[in-house]
């Protein structure tokens, strides 16, 4: 491909770059015990949630930003955030009270919201910037006993469940962003699927920044109780800024007795324009807990979004025979930097995981993958297979594989296989010679490289992730 | 010895430092290491091999043999990167220096160090290898010994272009001791590097081997094996530089673990930008014959160029019942069969070394410690 059309396709185009001018709510710029409070009021919180953040808080104080991974970024001034940030009028009791610019917001983003939504048979629980705005399908949901409500509704109207389970899998004390979430994160979904129940159509939620300099901190629990099983999408966009934004999620899964959970996120946060400014710096913490006996959990990334992607969805496999899955995709381009994977830890007989992660580096971007596979000395039988490819597509980029595998059970077996290439030149010349455009047979096999994990993503997702694939691309193959 | 000193501790490197995450050396902390006692009846193996013999870290002509190529020691640089190194070099007083030159196959050489003494003591010796453009050596490398110490070699390679070195180890410390290994290898144009180490000996065990291909078409070979019982600990740690295009390496580390051994693998391939047409391969499998033991993998692959090749492998497992029970059902019994299996595991890291006493010498080894476990 000849430099200039290289050129031409480097404007690189993200659509979901506008903003959605509606008033919205601030509190002041920086974090402290005041603004924490201020949170937990605004929430109508109990005290012991606000015990539970400040506790958190003062954790935070003590903790120093993690320098670990591979990736780099100027110094995150975390007194120049803001905090909450929510639109100003007070929340909707239904669809038409919803602010008519939110929605047109949430249509140009494709999420089946109103009508389309019945169609698709989706259940969506948006969270815009810090609020959980509308929440669609309660009542086919709650005819099965399933509450899918935001997670500051649940505070109030579920104490039990969310005392019981909150922190349990990521606790405050966990890291540095999962400290900062716990003391102020603002909303998120909570999902409890009683016993024996399958929940009856996909659950979704779509979070967007909007607001300038606000950093998101949503934060979702997801409890399958015995025999339960549930799907739930998460999607992300955010404006095209110059400013690097925050983003610290932290969610937690709990799989009991013979229960599934099938996590699945497509990550397209701004990543910054073609030369590095601006873009999402995404730090997020996720972890499942299999606690009962053959419970499974399976996470499905693709992340093509995002300036930074701080991010290692794993699980904790203590049930014996439980289950845990992690099919990922990262693909990073111009200057965006991933370090992401998964951790799978053994603890119960017969547990078994599975790592599919596939990534790809264009443009100037890094891209790392960062697991670990911990065999514990009880975990008799435990099975575990990893394969991590990565492919380059040009000479200025990294790609880089840093597995940790420990086993401390002979029983257990473990495997891993880590590869690294370049599109290769017979594959291109096939499909050009179909008379497919260099761009279109890049995106072609790309795809390829990427299909076991996209397999895995519910249908309307992998359409979406293709494409997704398709447009970060766009202008880094020559 | 002369000028002897002891060792700063307070160098020693802790596991907060990513690279040694896997090894912690607080054992060597409650332990005073004293001047190195002599040692004056080496137990000298019968390899009809030129030998250079290192006694509790010190040259011994005596029993060594006179070589044209080998020179007198040169102090270390004062300043060294590696935390290892830097102790080595404040305390360096002895290594061998070996410096072959162009065109010339200097053929096959015993570099043979033995230890032992009443109490703790260290020894850091330098040794330094050149080969001059297209020569050969084969260096192949003995340490054993009994009691307490703290053996802590550094080894500097420089490889001119077409040169090949082979390189052999066969470590087996006294297991009282801890033997701390850093080897560095710069190699050029066409060059060859061929590693291979058994870590058989020692409490605690590292072996760390950077081999940095500076020049096209330059390569890479290091193998190993860790064979290990008891509480044992031993760790290879790798990291191969491709700086220059068309550079192939390859590593295939074994471990075989009885007992309550840890096995210890990190293995880091760079690949800078630019190195194009790199081919690594990287292998890691380990056997855990015990149900208490632990093997710790962490294979990296850094890469900063887009037309290469590479890929690592790794597993942990135990021994395969279906193989062991097709053995028996031949009517091998169960030692054998076991001993069989071990020994076909260990082959592929063992295939590459050729020279014919290297490989008897690592064939003993191995029936020895498989003997004794």
């Amino acid at each position: 491909m000849s430099v200039s059309t290289v050129e031409a396709l480097a404007e690189q185009k993200y659509k979901y770059g506008f903003t959605t001018e509606i008033a919205m709510e601030e509190f002041p710029r920086g974090l402290s015990e005041e603004i924490v409070r201020l949170i937990s009021a605004r929430k109508g919180e109990p005290d012991w949630m606000l015990e539970w953040r400040l506790k958190a808080y003062a954790l935070w104080r003590k903790m120093e930003e993690p320098d670990w991974a591979r990736i780099k970024h100027p110094p995150i001034d975390y007194d120049d955030l803001y905090y909450y940030a929510a639109p100003a009028a007070p929340a909707p009791k239904s669809l038409d009270e919803v602010d008519p610019e939110l929605l047109k917001t949430y249509e140009k983003l494709g999420i089946p919201l109103n009508e389309r939504a019945a169609l698709a048979g989706v259940a969506v629980d948006a969270v815009f910037d810090s609020v959980s705005v509308a929440t669609t399908f309660r009542e086919t949901l709650s005819k099965a006993g399933v509450i899918f409500c935001p997670i500051s509704e649940a505070v109030r109207e579920h104490p039990e469940l969310v005392r019981q389970y909150l922190g349990t899998v990521v606790p405050a004390a966990d890291n540095f962003f999962a400290a900062l979430n716990s003391a102020v994160f603002s909303d998120g979904s909570f999902v409890y699927i009683p016993k024996g129940v399958r929940c009856p159509m996909e659950l979704s939620t779509y979070f967007r920044i909007n607001a300038r300099n606000t950093g998101q901190f949503e934060r979702t629990l997801i409890i399958a109780d015995d025999e339960a099983t549930v799907s739930y999408l998460e999607g992300c966009t955010a404006p095209m800024r110059d400013e690097n934004q925050l983003h610290a999620a932290v969610v937690e899964l709990v799989a009991l007795e013979g229960a599934k959970i099938k996590y699945s996120t497509v990550q397209n946060w701004y990543p910054g324009d073609e030369q590095g400014r601006g873009g999402i710096y995404n730090f997020v913490t996720k972890r499942g807990a299999c606690r009962g006996r053959n419970s499974k959990i399976s996470w499905t990334q693709v992340e093509t979004g995002s300036a930074i992607t701080w991010k290692y969805p794993s699980c904790i496999l203590q049930g014996e025979g439980s289950v845990g899955e992690f099919y990922s995709v990262a693909l990073t381009n111009n200057f965006q930097q991933a370090d992401t994977g998964t951790k799978m830890i053994h603890l119960g007989r017969n547990t078994t995981s599975t790592i599919i992660s596939k990534g790809i580096s264009a443009g100037h971007s890094n891209n790392t993958y960062r697991g670990l596979v911990k065999i514990m000395a009880g975990a008799q039988g435990a099975r575990n297979f990893t394969q991590c490819d990565s492919l380059l597509i040009g000479d200025q980029c990294g790609a880089h594989t840093v597995p940790y595998i420990e086993s401390r059970n002979a029983s257990a077996k473990v495997e891993h296989e880590a590869t690294t290439s370049k599109i290769a030149e017979d594959q291109l010349f096939y499909c050009r010679s179909r008379g497919l455009s260099q761009e279109d047979a890049v995106g072609l096999i790309v795809n390829g490289f990427c299909k076991d994990v996209l397999k895995e993503l519910p249908m309307e997702f992998a359409v979406e992730a293709q494409k997704l694939l398709s447009v970060s691309l766009e202008g880094s193959v020559g | 010895m002369p000028g002897w000193k002891p060792p700063d501790m307070t160098a020693l490197p802790t596991r907060k430092l990513e690279a040694w995450r896997y090894t912690d050396l607080r054992p060597l902390t409650g332990i005073t290491f004293a001047t190195p006692p002599a040692l004056s009846a080496p137990d000298l193996p019968s390899l009809d091999l030129p030998r250079l013999v290192f006694l509790n870290g010190a040259a011994a002509p005596e029993f060594s043999a006179d070589l044209p190529f080998a020179g007198a020691f040169v102090p270390p640089d004062a300043e060294d990167v590696l935390p290892l190194a830097q102790i080595n070099a404040a305390a360096a007083r002895d290594g061998a220096t070996l410096s072959v030159p162009a065109g010339q196959d200097a053929g096959a050489l015993l570099l043979f160090a033995q230890a032992g003494g009443e109490t703790a003591f260290a020894m850091h010796p330098r040794h330094r290898i050149v080969l001059g453009e297209g020569a050969h050596l084969t260096l192949i490398e003995i340490a054993k010994g009994n009691g307490e110490y703290w053996h802590n070699p550094v080894f500097d390679i420089a490889l001119a272009k077409g040169a090949r070195l082979e390189h052999v180890r066969v470590q087996q410390e006294s297991e009282a001791a801890f033997s701390l290994c850093t080897i560095r290898a710069e190699i050029g144009e066409g060059a060859a590097y061929e590693h291979f180490t058994a870590a058989i000996g020692a409490r605690i065990s590292r072996t760390e081997i950077h081999a940095t291909l500076v020049g096209e078409a330059a390569r890479a070979d290091v193998n190993a094996v860790e064979l290990l019982r008891g509480t044992q600990h031993a760790d290879v740690t790798t990291i191969i530089r491709h700086q220059a295009a068309g550079c192939p390496s390859r590593q295939v580390v074994k471990a075989v673990l009885a007992d309550d051994a840890r096995g210890v693998f990190q293995g880091r391939v760079e690949v800078a930008p630019g190195a194009q047409k790199t081919d690594a391969y990287q292998m890691t499998r380990a056997l855990l014959l015990s149900p208490r033991a632990e093997m710790d993998i962490k294979p990296e692959l850094e890469i900063f160029a887009d037309d290469v090749k590479c890929s690592h492998g790794a597993t942990i497992g135990a021994l395969d019942d279906e193989q062991l029970f097709y053995l028996r059902s031949r009517g091998i019994d169960e030692l054998t069969a076991r001993a069989m299996l071990v020994r076909a595991f260990l082959d592929d890291a063992l295939a590459p070394v050729e020279q014919p006493q290297a490989r008897g010498l690592l064939d003993e080894a191995i029936e020895s410690w498989w003997r004794r476990s």
